[in-house]
């Protein structure tokens, strides 16, 4: 009689299995919790640095050219409002990847418009570090 | 072939899961789906970030044009729309990550922090653009 409770593996994973699949503790999706977890640490940063860029972004309604230039050649706004668009980023790239998950009515459409949403968030996302890295270092 | 038509047919007799257009509406129910389509809201609305920061890296002329057009009725409604989308959305996230440590799941408190999300979120956006148009003097 064996001493340990651990079910016999079945030939297919005794065989198949690698130590390090065994090791990583994943299943064919081969993801776990990433999503549900970076979800909510970019979801942290984003309520923190939204207030700290809201607060100031409302200062300049009505505001002329120079003026915003100025808030935003500054690293009080100017550093919240790229960790903002970095973190953003990555949220919203997850949240939209559950819609489209949850609606695609085809395999094919998922996979292209999964591929779209990486696309989407790169490319606004790179756009808005531009524009205030090009302000920054004086515009 | 008469079988295949028989099976699509039967198939097509099957009643449907009930959808969002067979229940009514709870208060939870409403800000849960408030909470992703804010999301997607938010997710367009980068463009808007992204064109203003663009437009104020451009020069004067580009950004006084840009602003001229948010400064519009529709302008003013759709920016308006984005602070309420940004904050009913950060809201709603402070919601879940109550859920998320197990507290909160009794029906006093889901209909209670429901009606605070929306109570929450409608104040804090009047209050940043009360703070906002304060700088201006307009009020």
């Amino acid at each position: 009689m064996s001493t340990t409770l651990r079910p016999t593996p079945s030939p297919t994973e005794a065989h198949i299995r690698t130590p390090l699949a065994k090791a990583r503790g994943l299943g064919s999706a081969h993801s776990g919790t990433e999503h549900f977890w970076h979800q909510r640490v970019t979801g942290v940063a984003n309520a923190v640095l939204v207030i700290v860029v809201l607060v100031q972004v409302a200062r300049l309604t009505g505001a002329d050219h120079a003026t915003v230039k100025a808030a935003l050649k500054s690293p009080l706004l100017s550093m919240p409002l790229l960790l903002l668009i970095l973190s953003g980023m990555v949220h919203m790239r997850l949240g939209m990847q559950t819609i489209i998950e949850d609606y695609a009515s085809s395999e094919g459409a998922k996979v292209v418009a999964l591929m779209l949403n990486t696309f989407f968030v790169i490319l606004v996302g790179f756009a808005c570090v531009y524009a205030v890295a090009k302000i920054s270092f004086g515009a | 072939m008469a079988s295949a038509e028989t099976h699509a047919s039967k198939r097509k007799q099957r009643p449907l899961s009930p959808h969002l257009q067979i229940y009514s509406p709870l208060i939870n129910m409403v800000m849960s789906i408030l909470h992703r389509i804010t999301g997607a809201a938010l997710y367009v609305g980068t463009l808007l970030l992204a064109w203003w920061l663009i437009a104020a890296a451009t020069g004067p002329d580009y950004f006084n044009f840009v602003g001229g057009l948010l400064a519009s009725p529709i302008g003013l409604f759709v920016l308006f729309g984005y602070t309420w989308a940004l904050l009913h959305h950060m809201v709603g996230g402070l919601r879940h990550f109550v859920w998320d440590t197990g507290r909160g799941f009794d029906l006093a408190s889901i209909d209670a922090m429901s009606w605070g999300t929306i109570i929450i979120s409608l104040v804090l956006s009047v209050g940043i653009w009360a703070w906002g148009l304060m700088a201006k003097g307009i009020i």
